[in-house]
């Protein structure tokens, strides 16, 4: 064969390849929407399940991943932004500091399911806490900081050197630069980061499954200390154990997800997209 | 006596800065606190892990914790056949997802017209935002089916766990090796085609074999996120204790990995059994591995530090 | 600016979710159960849809009264029990001696209370000919000494073996009564290619769908319009009997077994109450309407 057809041949099998490679995602979208989106109405996002949960809604759950959604936020953000400012700001590049990216490196490549053991033998156990909101909360804020800080270290690093050297020359401490001059304009991205670890946070199963997820709990939690159904729990139950269920309320409930976890990386891609555009520099 | 008067010293930084000093130092004590945190959360983690899984490596002879036979309710723990299970799926992941991804990015690096890669870049991010529980949900109503009427004795099996998974590590393969192919100087595709290549020659012969490294990293993560997923996996591969023969078939047969293991039987343990610090046992192996893989990338990637090393081998 | 406006939104949002849930508590520490909020009811997934009726049933007869149900399997539901963060625990085997001493080192005393009767049906695809086994051909069946339909009269198809995991009371049961035919001394177990399916549901779903599959499940779980279910004898020389509600009750089907509920002996008189309404004339409807056999009758 000679090169040309080489060339040729190597060209329209690379490109096969690649539609192997995407047109399933495309697949998966679609077919979760064509069989799910008739199931979606008004009373399946607002009711609770009846009848063995073969009728009725999924609001408990969704309510729950609300619920998980923030408490990973309350318990992600300050101690993420915390450590990646000191990552920016205070940072000498010694060991330490090659430890502390190790340890980061080394938290987002956990098994979500280890994470789900620390969470049960740290949280639920040893502090007491018990399956509850709090429990869950903090095993997924904990899952959730590698995102959150790699993203607002590079946000804040990404705040020109000028505005510091400026502010400190004015008379300004270091923190009260961080805090009125660089922080300001890398919340942003520090936001972006946020919401990608949320919307990741907001799909994941294993870590909740023994911190706070509940099979069928008769009315909203009334404290953190509760536990509550979630979104990912309730789709893996309505899919393997509940008889008779109907295929549409199984993939009515993985497009809720879907569409919740999509939003808020969406949301994110938005506003990154909207920092760049009014970005000061 | 009269001393020239001189004017009151002007209000030096020092001064303004004394009535603040307690409170930044706090603050900036805080944050360095925050900053050795993580690794104070990671030495928890294994702490813990340890606590709760040492009892198992004293209790349980070694010879018995590897056995082939993972039977809890009868006492008898062996390991192996979930090493196995999870080593099956992960290479069959790897084996799909590395040629799939290298050369999806290769596609898009290199052939795919602009307007095409705008179109495609987000469809691929939004597969890495797909909830595992999601591809796993699918995996049992459509895949599992499909994989039995192309003739596999049942449809769960390590196959379909390790096609998933496959999926599931796309993202981070194919950007990682981008990122790679990216790298590579223009003088070098130039210069191959200045002489009269091919582009596909070009690619093949100079691009890639330029990128090599970057790859490595892509199939290090790649294999970090196909061994540490649980539902996907727990939902397709059948999770039968069992040592597949070797043998043509032996994919499709059905497996069962660490990680659906201590999803499945967690919930039923007593606390302080043996078959609870088992299950934690089995999270310190995968923490280990995870360790490993990801202390070793992390090492290659070096000082470049990309944003893909940090996320790592994700969710 | 807006970020304190999104900022102050998410925290008047998050109060207002707790403070609804607060209403929602003080009806369920009206309850009065242990745990300070709903009557906690975790175990047995064969048991776990029957539990759910009972539940949305009770919720009509003393709607102050809130249940909480969980399955994961009857291990799961002892392990609770012998932790002491349930209530009630479902469990479709016996709890075994050493997990009665494990709860009574932690101060509870269990106490067993039959709550239905359950037959085990074999399952197999529709589009399967074979129709009737004995115990012994299960138990080979089962632990792998035969692998082939052919061997048992049906298509030259590998048998697929399908099973509950571990942790499940039906596993155990069937270990014990066909695996091992009710031999104590005997020490057979599953064949290493047995397919552990999570839940009941699991089971009928891969018989279903695949005509090599042979599973066992409650007799609640299987429909006959969508599996074969396989008549069953003892041994060589007993008749083959189909699981129904009646062969359970009458005792002429050899597999079958209680379904129980366990209460620790302090448990508060909601919980009493409530089991005292599931072994009464309208929990045992239920029962039957499930599928399951009601509790015979002394």
């Amino acid at each position: 064969m000679s090169r040309q057809q080489t060339h040729r041949l190597a060209m329209i099998v690379i490109t096969l390849v690649a539609a192997i490679a995407v047109i399933p995602i495309v697949f998966v979208i679609g077919y979760v929407v064509w069989n799910g989106i008739s199931a979606i109405s008004w009373a399946f996002l607002t009711e609770a399940p009846r009848t063995g949960m073969t009728e009725g809604g999924i609001m408990p759950a969704i309510v729950g991943t609300v619920i998980l959604i923030f408490g990973t936020a309350i318990v992600s953000m300050p101690l993420s932004i915390a450590t990646a400012v000191y990552l920016a700001e205070y940072a000498h590049d010694n060991r330490l500091t090659r430890y502390i990216r190790l340890a980061i490196v080394n938290l987002a490549g956990i098994p979500s399911i280890v994470y789900g053991l620390f969470g049960l033998g740290a949280f639920v156990l040893f502090m007491g806490f018990g399956t509850s909101i709090v429990a869950g909360s903090l095993t997924l804020g904990i899952m959730t900081m590698p995102v959150v800080i790699s993203t607002a270290e590079e946000a804040i690093l990404g705040v020109p050197q000028q505005f510091r050297t400026v502010s400190l020359s004015l008379g300004a401490t270091r923190w009260q630069t961080i805090r009125y001059q660089v922080l300001p304009h890398a919340l942003p991205g520090i936001l972006t980061g946020l919401i990608l670890g949320l919307g990741r946070a907001a799909g994941e199963t294993a870590p909740i499954l023994f911190t706070v997820a509940a099979f069928y709990l008769p009315e909203l939690p009334g404290s953190v200390f509760d536990q509550t159904m979630a979104l990912p729990y309730h789709l893996y139950v309505i899919a393997t154990q509940v008889p008779g269920m109907p295929l549409s309320i199984q993939y009515g409930t993985a497009l809720v997800l879907l569409l919740i976890v999509l939003s808020l990386t969406l949301t994110a891609t938005i506003v990154r997209t909207q920092m760049r555009r009014r970005r000061e520099w | 006596m009269a001393v020239a008067k001189e004017s009151p010293p002007a209000r030096t930084r020092a001064d303004e800065t004394h009535s603040v000093n307690w409170g930044e130092a706090i603050i900036e004590t805080l944050i360095k606190a925050a900053g050795i945190s993580t690794i104070f959360i990671i030495a928890l983690i294994f702490f813990f892990l340890l606590r709760e899984g040492i009892p198992a490596f004293l209790d349980i002879p070694l010879r018995q914790l590897f056995g082939p036979r993972w039977y809890p309710i009868e006492g008898i723990y062996g390991l192996l056949p979930l090493l196995v299970g999870s080593l099956m799926v992960t290479v069959g992941a790897v084996v799909i997802a590395l040629p799939l991804g290298i050369i999806t990015a290769i596609y898009l690096g290199e052939i795919a017209p602009l307007w095409l890669r705008e179109i495609l870049k987000p469809i691929i991010e939004i597969l890495a935002g797909i909830p595992s529980i999601v591809l796993g949900f699918l995996g049992w109503v459509v895949l599992a089916p499909l994989v039995q009427n192309l003739g596999a004795p049942t449809g769960l099996t390590a196959f379909t766990g390790s096609l998933i998974l496959a999926y599931m590590s796309l993202p981070t393969i194919i950007s990682i090796s981008e990122d790679a192919l990216y790298a590579v100087p223009k003088e070098y595709r130039d210069g191959a085609l200045a002489i009269g290549a091919t582009q596909w020659q070009t690619i093949w012969r100079v691009v890639v074999p330029a990128a090599r490294s970057g790859m490595v990293i892509a199939i290090m993560l790649g294999i970090g996120r196909a061994i540490g997923e649980t539902m996907a996996v727990m939902m397709v591969t059948g999770n039968a204790s069992n040592i597949p023969p070797l043998s043509p078939g032996m994919f499709f047969q059905p497996v069962r990995t660490m990680t659906a293991t201590i999803a499945a039987e967690m919930g039923e343990v007593a606390q302080g059994t043996l078959h609870y610090n088992t299950l934690f046992a089995i999270g310190i192996v995968l923490f280990v591995i995870s360790f490993a893989i990801n202390s070793v990338a992390g090492r290659l990637v070096g000082v470049k530090g990309t944003r893909r090393e940090r996320h790592g081998a994700q969710l | 600016m807006r970020m304190k406006f999104v900022l102050s939104a998410s925290l008047v949002l998050l109060c207002l979710g707790l403070l609804n849930g607060c209403a929602g508590r003080s009806a369920a520490a009206a309850a009065g159960s242990k745990t300070g909020r709903a009557i906690q009811n975790k175990g047995s997934d064969t048991m776990v849809n029957l539990a759910l009726a009972w539940a949305e049933a009770y919720r009509q007869v003393k709607p102050d009264v809130a249940i909480a149900v969980t399955g994961g399997g009857s291990g799961t539901g002892i392990a609770a029990l012998i932790n002491g963060t349930v209530d009630i625990a479902n469990a479709s085997r016996e709890m075994k001696e050493s997990e009665i001493a494990d709860a009574q080192k932690n101060g509870i005393d269990p106490i067993e209370h039959v709550v239905a009767v359950d037959a085990l049906a074999i399952i197999v695809n529709q589009a399967n000919p074979v129709s009737q086994l004995t115990i012994d051909q299960l138990s080979d069946i089962f632990t792998g000494r035969v692998t082939n339909w052919q061997d048992l009269g049906g298509n030259d198809e590998p048998i697929i073996l399908v099973s509950r995991e571990t942790n499940s009371g039906t596993h155990v049961y069937f270990l014990e009564e066909v695996v091992r035919k009710g031999d104590k001394e005997n020490k057979d177990v599953f064949a290493p290619q047995t397919l552990l399916m999570p839940s009941s549901v699991g089971i009928t779903s891969e018989v279903q769908r695949n005509p090599r599959a042979i599973g066992y499940d409650g007799l609640g779980y299987v429909d006959p319009a969508h599996e074969k279910l396989i008549a069953v004898a003892k041994d060589g020389s007993s008749p083959f009997v189909q699981p129904t509600v009646a062969t359970g009750a009458d005792g002429s089907y050899p597999i079958s077994r209680s379904l129980y509920m366990y209460t620790d002996i302090d448990s508060n008189s909601a919980i009493d109450d409530y089991l005292a309404w599931i072994r009464g004339p309208n929990g045992q409807q239920i029962v039957a309407n499930l599928g399951f056999v009601p509790i015979p009758k002394e």
